[in-house]
């Protein structure tokens, strides 16, 4: 009896048990939720089996980035979801990301009616739940834009209509290697200037327009390659036929309204990161940058920024984690991504709802933990070197 | 030995879970009110009135039910399911019967673990379009974009119909029928597909019904009908008799307004003396109901064509003719299976 009150008043073994005894409860917890679950099942006659994944799935997507058609299976239109889930987030993503930092510096401008106009935009758009914007995004195409058949035509290349944007979509042909070959070149080059024009600025202090020289680069070798190849990409044009247009290029109403939406919504959280990352420099680096004569654009680009970076990143994947889970919101306006094939038609199809929602969960589980990883990868790249 | 107590109580729950779902009958008696589970709104089958009560051709089923198995038909609880949740509502116990024009499919009553009880009402999948489209055959719908509401048979009918056809199409799927109404409506679809009675409903809830169309082509099969969770036969009998003595009453030409004065009275024909309770019907006592359940269906509710006739038929703005829902006598699908 001693001997077990002397392990109890000593502080260590004190914390061991206690802790022992929160990790049994847990796992007691968790194992009668298990069991609990199974015996439902039981009395239901229904049994836990994932061979549905690769029966046929028999309904159609309407986009897809793999190639799918209704004989293939749950498994595979699951993908063809995830791969939509993926697209969307990844639209979304670049949108608030620009939107976010312009909005977010442009708060700070010293120009009262720029400042004022970003501060209406950030009240307003992060204080309206998400899903109205997407459904106001949504109604504004569906309603506002024209039918197929009057659809805006710009320059018989480009048609926006009720049904989604057209645009005409390169086919490539013999010699196209060429143009790959050259642009590739074009590259390597970039890269090599851009390190030679660093090292030269390092050690001499003159400066090249390295932006603008790329770029011309990038721009002018593969359409050298284009011309004496003899022109080997010819442009589908999407054209009406029958009931919409066919052909080119197609981005649904439903892609559109879903990026807007959320680009749109997440860039006001941006743009308040972006803001408490730049007022979270020190003023006497500005000052500083400023005393030494440089221009506006670059006290932001090569002083301010660089620091406020530290500051940003950590709030930001947050920001990206939560668009990207948002995204499941697009089953509200029929956009086919994870939730609505795998989580919602299959799983209506075959009512296996146990099964799809492990699988559906488990996806986002492994995609949030994915972008986390590579921002945190990113966060120690970028994060002050203790020395 | 706390711990061993935790245990034996947390096997003990387990054990109650899992054996809730017998004597289903016994709980709506004990409750006093019958959970019914039935669509989130569709003109004719399931739709609220102007003083927000539920009516319709589903909900009076529910009725029915209620009248049979507590006498008052009003002691019912509705919820309200989307094709997607209706299944798991009902496994979940949410209701005793989803009576929500639910098809019948090998799958939903083999594979689910529930069972159909029976049809009230045979359907087809057909496809409605504006007059203006100038199409005049589904055939013609190449290159489409289609309405569908998701989590119903539609989505795998529609695949089978345009890959038969070589026809490609593009699906736009939408949770209810209210919404897929709206995108129709904005011109986001050409058409709009599901269950023939479904589009009559949606038809004439429009502002100018007539500029809309349903093309001739049925393309399904599709047997609508009551579900009730697998494992309890007492409770998916009553269900299924219900549904048959509305029928049968229409058959012997028992209505809400004569049933009394019917069951009042030592008549003729005797299938009419034992559905009414006048003569003994045997094995009554063993579905748990009283001799009078007959009497309070068709006294509350009504046979089946008049129920059919006041929320679907021609004096409605659905105006859906009987069809195949008729009694094999009339040529229609329905054989009652004797009262005997």
């Amino acid at each position: 009896m001693s001997f077990l009150s002397n392990i109890w008043r000593n502080e260590k073994s004190r914390e061991i048990i206690l802790q022992i005894f929160v990790l049994f409860c847990i796992g007691w917890f968790l194992s009668w939720l298990i069991a609990n679950v199974d015996a439902n099942f039981k009395a239901l006659g229904k049994d836990i089996s994932f061979e549905f994944l690769f029966i046929p799935a028999g309904y159609d997507i309407n986009q897809y980035l793999i190639d799918y058609n209704n004989r293939d299976s749950h498994l595979r239109a699951g993908i063809v979801g995830l791969l939509n889930t993926g697209l969307v987030a990844f639209f979304g993503i670049i949108l608030a990301t620009f939107l976010g930092v312009f909005l977010g510096i442009v708060r700070l401008s010293k120009n009262w009616l720029a400042s004022k106009l970003a501060y209406w935009y950030i009240e307003f758009s992060r204080n309206v739940p998400i899903l109205l914007h997407i459904l106001l995004w949504h109604g504004i195409i569906i309603n506002t834009l024209p039918h197929p058949r009057q659809a805006l035509n710009l320059g018989d290349l480009t048609f926006l209509s009720n049904r989604g944007f057209y645009i005409p979509k390169p086919l490539t042909e013999n010699g196209i290697e060429l143009v790959y070959l050259f642009f590739v070149i074009a590259i390597i080059f970039s890269v090599l200037f851009f390190k030679y024009a660093r090292k030269k600025q390092d050690l001499t202090g003159v400066q090249y327009p390295v932006f603008w020289i790329n770029l011309s680069v990038i721009f002018l070798l593969p359409t050298i390659a284009f011309l004496i190849s003899g022109m080997p990409i010819t442009l589908e044009i999407p054209a009406l036929k029958g009931f919409n247009f066919r052909g080119g290029m197609h981005m649904s109403p439903e892609l559109a309204a879903l990026t807007f939406a959320l680009g749109i919504y997440t860039a006001a959280f941006i743009a308040e990161i972006v803001r408490a990352g730049i007022m979270a420099v020190d003023k006497g680096q500005r000052e500083a940058a400023e005393s030494i004569g440089l221009k506006p654009s670059k006290v932001m680009n090569l002083v301010i920024l660089p620091q406020a970076r530290r500051v940003i990143i950590p709030p930001l994947t947050s920001q990206y984690l939560n668009l990207t889970k948002n995204s499941s919101l697009a089953i509200a306006i029929g956009y086919m991504d994870l939730v609505a094939t795998l989580g919602g038609i299959s799983l209506n199809q075959t009512g296996r709802e146990m099964e799809t929602m492990i699988i559906v969960m488990l996806i986002y589980l492994s995609v949030s933990l994915s972008i986390s990883a590579f921002m945190n990868w990113y966060n120690n790249k970028a994060k002050l070197v203790g020395r | 030995m706390k711990i061993k107590m935790l245990l034996a109580a947390a096997t003990a729950g387990v054990m109650f879970a899992g054996s809730t779902f017998a004597g289903t009958l016994d709980d709506v008696r004990a409750r006093g009110k019958l959970n019914c589970i039935i669509n989130t709104g569709l003109a004719g089958f399931a739709a609220p009135d102007d003083k927000g009560n539920w009516t319709g051709f589903d909900v009076d089923f529910c009725r029915a039910v209620a009248a049979a198995v507590l006498g008052d038909a009003d002691k019912v609880n509705y919820t309200t399911a989307t094709g997607k949740t209706r299944f798991t509502k009902l496994a979940a116990g949410e209701g005793e019967i989803l009576s929500r024009n639910t098809t019948w499919t090998f799958s939903r009553d083999v594979d689910l673990s529930q069972t159909f009880v029976g049809v009230s009402y045979y359907d087809g999948q057909g496809f409605m379009v504006p007059k203006s489209l100038g199409v005049k055959s589904a055939k013609e719908l190449d290159g489409a974009s289609v309405c569908i509401q998701t989590g119903t048979t539609t989505e795998l009918n529609l695949a089978e119909f345009f890959a038969g056809n070589n026809m490609k199409y593009n699906p736009v799927p939408i949770e209810t029928n209210a919404e897929a109404q709206e995108l129709y409506k904005a011109g986001r679809c050409d058409i709009y597909t599901t269950d023939a009675s479904g589009l009559y409903a949606t038809i004439s809830s429009f502002d100018n019904p007539g500029d809309h169309m349903v093309l001739p082509e049925i393309v399904s099969k599709e047997p609508l009908g009551p579900v009730v969770r697998h494992g309890d036969d007492q409770w998916a009998d009553i269900v299924a008799w219900t549904l048959r003595a509305m029928m049968a009453g229409e058959e012997l030409g028992i209505t809400s307004a004569n049933v009394k004065s019917l069951a009042g009275k030592d008549n003729k024909n005797k299938e009419i003396n034992r559905l009414l309770g006048k003569d003994p019907l045997q094995g009554i006592s063993k579905l748990g109901l009283s001799a009078d359940w007959a009497v309070n269906i068709i006294s509350q509710v009504g046979n089946y064509e008049e129920v059919f006739e006041r929320n679907l038929g021609m004096s409605t703005p659905l105006k859906i003719a009987r069809g195949m829902n008729q009694l094999y006598q009339d040529g229609g699908l329905f054989y009652i299976p004797p009262i005997k």
